[in-house]
This record gives structure tokens, C-alpha cells and sequence, in this order.
């Protein structure tokens, strides 16, 4: 299930998607000493997540910074330290307290290369975390990568598997740029294979998921997982679903999404953003508008319900794309064919 | 923690040479802000611009304690700390107009001159926008040990913005090399300060055990010690400080801000111009040292004038960028 990149030929190590991040951090700390992590309990805590435990230990505090809560005042530090010789990942605790930042990576990071005319390079990660259904409501559960993608300069990397997100992690630290990292929080102890040597996924390159004939999927982040449950499902009524994983939203791999769009003739988008002016708006106007003579049916979306994250378990669960919405709304593309 | 700066402690340094440094650097700063506002009402400059005249001994005294590598983030009304921390007119008149030779390749204008040959990590258009920066900059000069001390300037607007107290908050914890320079010019554009800031400015930094001080900003002597002391004490690991600066703009909000009667009178802006003058102050200074004649002066003012003249030209015949570069820049 990771396919498009080379894989090595010893027996599969299995990591969880936290494990891969912490390894991909760790891998880059050891590297360059420029690369720090500021962040809200990031040193001993490891954050509530877990996921840099053993971090503070090999490197220091000096490296492994904690922080008090002050999101956009660390942010504004990781980007002034960027522009000035250290490559610093911000870690916000939930995605939904990127509001709290939004001037530092919206009118400074974003636009500082911009402004200086080439002069000045922000090359700082801001990791962060996307997802419902963890009854947490509606201040801690939100997917906001879609207000970062609307904004030229930065790039947005939404990694589905372990395996993705420690070759993701290690290019968005090495990147001059300013890149925000989100990491599904229901995904943290999802397990899969991971290298352990050194390797980068380039930015801009989708990934075929599975391959398939019938229909195209393009799903993100924890939508992946849907995206391939559904694809099951769908091959027991004999639909052949072809899974894409645009693994960055910006730059996005416009081209192997229209090609494979091309091939099934059919194409759903799903992503865990609010349906209105979301991410799956934006990919499936850019089927409609470079695939359009090859498509048999209209191009469809799955997002969050556009309303604010409940608490209560059902009401949260209807909120968020399913397996099951997911195969109705692909079995609806074949109805009248 | 808080405490006024002395008198004496002004003379410290500024020999007949420096002295002259001084002066022409602010003369030069006044004389760029009046082809500005000249550029500006003649229609040849697109947009608008903040101008700095008036507050001129705050960016000399501050820029000449720093080391040409030590960074600076300025703000919307930026163009004399960019002249005073190294810039070339030339180079700030084309950016002013949109030309490619420009700083920032006339991506930037105005308000968002950078250049990291002197140091200056940018003008910043957000009011506070670039407290973070800077003490980033500060973060970074601590982390790779090579020295550098980071100064924000920033107006008494930008005391409304809570990011300013996050970030210091960061620099007295971690004992950064960061000097927040306020230059209280007393106007959050239209609105005089005591209308927006309760309590006392300088107990909000003393609050979190940053050193602070606050300087007559119309005396370039008084601002030069002031920023000495606290730079070298930066630099040596003594930890952040906050210098409040008292001034005043000559100049509206903006270029385009001429009907002003209604929140401040013609009677203060006389009073501030005729007796608070940081450039005819500190001539008389200089002549009363016997560092000066008169005359010496009158040269120094009217070749400035000159010279900046014939940096706004070069930026009139400058070419724009074309079109097609656009894109350039985006990302790095």
C-alpha cells in the first residue's frame, strides 16, 4: 500500500505513524544541529500524543524546547529563528489552535521569501494535528489544512501512513520553505512498514494507493484508510476503485490524478474538511476542468458535514465521511451507465 | 528594574568624527522622507508611505550601538531604520517604487524593505508583526553562539498587540539577546496613546523582569548611551531589555494624512519641531563642542540633499520588473 517509491528488500520493520514521525525528527536532529523543536510540553511530556517521547533525552532541552502556551508567539519565534540560520519545527498541539498563529504563517512566513524578493528563506515545519472522532468537540477536532493551502508560499503535506510520514517529515524539514505538517490524531498508532535508513518523499508526487479500473478515489490523510476500506466493499460488487493520495494538497500532483481520472472515466473526492469551499472542491473543479470529455458521471465529493464538531458520540460520528457513505456515493456514479 | 536614563550618561563616546556620523545619517533620513513626500504628492510614487521624519535620532542612536551583522525588524514606518542600520538610498527609492533594482525586486515596497546584507530582517506591515521575529533572531544568535543581538523597533500601537507580550515573555525565560525599542511618537495612527494604553508602558516589560528604560528619543546622545548599555548587556548574555523612546512623527499616519487638526493640534507640532528637533538639537551640540561650525553643517545638509535627490532619479529611471516574473519567488 506504499507503493511509488522503492522499498527495501529486507523483512518489513513495522512502526507506528508516531513512531515514524519521532524517527523521522530524531533522523533530522542528528543531521543538522540547525533543527530544533519548540512547542507546547514537547520536551519530558512528549506531548499528550506521545509522539516525541525520547526526543528531549538525546538531544536537550536546548534542542527540544518547551514552551509556554503561546502559540503565536513560539510560531513568530520558529520564524524569525528560520530566516536566521536554524530550521525549527513548531509543534501546535491541535490543528484547531492554528488560529492562534495564523498571522505569523499567513502575513510573515508565508510571504517573507516573497516580500524580500528571493532575499530571505523561512525554512521551518509547523506540525500539527487534523481529525474528529475522538470526542473532543469542537475546539480540539477540527481539519483547517485547507486555509493554509489557499496561501501562496506555503505548503501543506497531509501524510496517510507511517511509511509516508517519515519520508514526508524528513523533506518538509529540509525544505526552505515553510511547510505545515498535519497528522491525523487517529492515525497515531496506525502500524506500518518503515525503512529505517534515510529516505525523502519529494513534495507534489501522488501516490496510487491501489490501482484500479472502474472509478478514482482521491481521499487524504486518514480519508486514505477510508478510501481503501470502501475500495474493498466496492470490489465485492465488482466496481475496481483506483485510491490516489495527493500526500501534499500544496503543491498538489495534478497530473496523476487527471490521468488516472482519464483511465476510470469516474472520480469521487474525499477529505475530512468541511465540504464548503474545501479541498475536495478544489481538486474536483480541476477534474471537471481538464477531464471533463472523459468523464461518464459527475465528479463527487466527501467532506466533514458543515457543522461544528459535536461532542456527543453519534452526533460526532455522523459528521465525519464513512466506509459505507463512501460506497453509496461511488455506486451512484454507476446507476445509469 | 525600571529606571529612567541620566543626562550624564549621554557624552559617552561621540567624539567630533562619530558626532558628525551621526548628524549626517539623520540629515540624510530627513532628506529621503522629504523626496518621498515630494515622490508622493507629484503622483510618481504608486501607494502610500509612512514617514519617519521627526523620529530620527531613535534609529541612529539605536542602529550606531549595533554591529553591522546584528539584525533589526522595523515597521510600517521603516525607512530610517533601514538608512540608519546601512541601506542605499538608491536601492530603498526603487524598492519605494516598484522597480526591479529594488531591494525586494519591488515585490515588497514601502513597508516591506528587508536586507539581510545590513542585518534588517524586514519592515513588517502588521503592527507588532515582527516582535516574534525578532526574537527569533534573538533565539538564533543564542543557539549558534555567534554574538549577534536582535533589535525590534516598534511604535506604542503595537502595545495593543498581544503577541509583543508573548514573545517577551519568551525572551526573559530563555534570557535572549532582544531589545524592543518602542518609539512612542505618541499617536496609534489617529488616536493619541494614553486613549489605548492604561497603566504605565514601561511596567509591562519590568512585569516580566525585562530591563526597561525609557529615553528623551529627540536626543540622539541620550538614545546612543541608552542603546549601548543595553546591547552590550544583551550581548554578553545579561538578557533582553525594552527601551521606550519619546518622539514624534512630523508627518501624519501617512503620506496622505495632511487634515490632522482633528486629534492633534498645529500649536504641538510647532512646539515639537521648534524646540525638540533631534537634528537641530544635536547641531547645536556639535557646534557647542566645538565638533562643528555652523557652516560645516549647512554642507553636510545640503549635500545629503543632493545626494538624495540623485538616488530618487536613479529610481525614476529604473525599470519595473516585467510581468512575466510574477512568480518568481514564491518559494525558495
Amino acid at each position: 500500500m506504499c507503493g511509488g517509491m522503492s522499498m527495501p528488500e529486507t523483512p518489513q520493520r513495522e512502526l507506528t505513524f508516531a513512531e515514524a514521525v519521532r524517527e523521522a525528527l530524531a533522523e533530522e536532529m542528528r543531521r543538522d544541529p540547525r533543527v530544533v523543536i519548540l512547542g507546547e510540553d514537547v520536551a519530558e511530556a512528549g506531548t499528550p500524543f506521545k509522539v516525541l517521547s525520547g526526543l528531549v533525552e538525546e538531544f536537550g532541552r536546548a534542542r527540544v524546547i518547551d514552551t509556554p502556551i503561546s502559540e503565536a508567539g513560539f510560531t513568530g519565534v520558529a520564524v524569525g529563528a528560520a530566516m536566521t540560520g536554524m530550521r525549527p519545527v513548531a509543534d501546535i498541539m491541535f490543528g484547531d489552535f492554528l488560529t492562534l498563529t495564523m498571522d505569523q504563517i499567513v502575513n510573515q512566513a508565508a510571504k517573507i521569501h516573497y516580500m524580500s524578493g528571493g532575499k530571505l528563506k523561512v525554512p521551518m515545519v509547523l506540525r500539527t494535528t487534523m481529525g474528529a472522532a475522538r470526542r473532543s468537540a469542537a475546539q480540539h477536532s477540527q481539519s483547517l489544512h485547507v486555509w493554509l493551502s489557499h496561501v501562496p508560499g506555503l505548503k501543506v503535506v497531509l501524510p496517510s501512513t507511517p511509511y509516508d510520514a517519515k519520508g514526508l517529515l524528513k523533506t518538509a524539514i529540509r525544505d526552505d520553505n515553510p511547510v505545515v505538517f498535519i497528522e491525523d490524531k487517529m492515525m497515531f498508532r496506525m502500524k506500518g512498514p518503515v525503512p529505517s535508513d534515510d529516505y525523502t518523499i519529494p513534495f507534489g508526487v501522488a501516490d496510487v494507493k491501489r490501482v484500479g479500473t472502474d472509478v478514482t478515489i482521491v481521499a487524504t490523510s486518514s480519508m486514505v484508510q477510508t478510501a481503501l476500506g470502501a475500495a474493498r466493499m466496492l470490489e465485492d460488487a465488482g466496481i475496481s476503485a483506483e485510491v490516489i493520495d495527493p500526500r501534499t494538497i500544496s503543491p498538489l500532483d495534478r497530473g496523476t490524478i487527471i490521468a488516472s481520472v482519464k483511465k476510470t472515466s469516474r472520480a469521487v473526492v474525499v477529505d475530512e474538511g468541511h465540504l464548503q469551499y474545501g479541498v475536495t472542491a478544489e481538486i474536483a473543479s480541476m477534474i471537471a476542468d481538464e477531464a471533463f470529455y472523459h468523464l461518464d458521471a459527475p465528479v463527487k465529493r466527501l467532506g466533514a458535514m458543515d457543522v461544528p464538531v459535536p461532542f456527543s458520540p453519534p452526533l460526532e460520528d455522523a459528521t465525519v465521511p464513512t466506509e459505507e457513505a463512501l460506497v453509496d456515493v461511488v455506486r451512484g456514479l454507476f446507476k445509469k451507465t | 528594574m525600571t529606571t529612567e536614563t541620566r543626562a550624564d550618561r549621554t557624552d559617552e563616546a561621540i567624539d567630533a568624527a562619530r558626532g558628525l556620523e551621526f548628524y549626517s545619517q539623520m540629515v540624510h533620513i530627513r532628506a529621503f522622507e522629504d523626496v518621498v513626500n515630494d515622490l508622493y504628492k507629484r503622483a510618481a510614487m504608486p501607494g502610500l508611505a509612512h514617514l519617519y521624519s521627526g523620529q530620527e535620532a531613535v534609529a541612529v542612536g539605536v542602529c550606531q550601538a549595533l554591529h553591522r551583522d546584528d539584525y533589526i525588524t522595523s515597521t510600517h514606518r521603516g525607512h530610517g531604520h533601514c538608512l540608519a542600520k546601512g541601506a542605499d538610498p538608491k536601492l530603498m527609492f526603487a524598492e519605494l517604487l516598484g522597480k526591479e533594482i529594488g531591494y525586494c525586486g519591488g515585490r515588497g515596497g514601502s513597508m516591506h524593505i528587508a536586507d539581510q546584507e545590513t542585518g534588517n530582517l524586514g519592515a513588517n506591515a502588521i503592527v507588532g508583526g515582527s516582535t516574534g521575529i525578532a526574537t527569533g533572531a534573538a533565539l538564533s544568535a543564542k543557539s549558534l553562539g555567534n554574538h549577534r543581538v536582535a533589535v525590534c523597533f516598534f511604535g506604542e500601537g503595537a502595545l495593543g498587540q498581544g503577541l509583543l507580550y508573548e514573545v517577551m515573555n519568551l525572551a526573559a525565560l530563555w534570557t535572549l539577546p532582544v531589545i524592543y525599542v518602542c518609539e512612542n511618537n505618541l499617536y496609534n495612527e489617529y488616536t493619541h496613546f494614553r486613549e489605548t494604553t492604561a497603566g504605565e508602558i514601561l511596567a509591562r516589560p519590568a512585569a516580566f523582569g525585562i530591563r526597561a528604560e525609557r529615553v528623551d528619543g529627540q536626543d540622539v546622545r541620550a538614545v546612543y548611551a541608552a542603546a549601548s548599555a543595553l546591547v552590550a548587556r544583551a550581548r554578553e548574555g545579561g538578557g533582553p531589555a525594552f527601551l521606550e523612546c519619546d518622539t514624534y512623527r512630523y508627518h501624519g499616519h501617512h503620506v496622505g494624512d495632511i487634515d490632522r487638526a482633528y486629534y492633534r493640534s498645529k500649536d504641538e507640532e510647532h512646539e515639537w519641531m521648534t524646540t525638540r528637533d533631534p537634528i537641530g538639537r544635536f547641531g547645536e551640540w556639535l557646534c557647542e563642542q566645538g565638533f562643528a561650525a555652523p557652516v560645516t553643517l549647512d554642507d553636510i545638509r545640503s549635500q545629503a540633499a543632493t545626494a538624495i535627490e540623485a538616488a530618487a532619479q536613479f529610481a525614476l529611471d529604473a525599470p519595473y520588473p516585467v510581468a512575466g516574473d510574477v512568480w518568481r519567488h514564491v518559494y525558495a
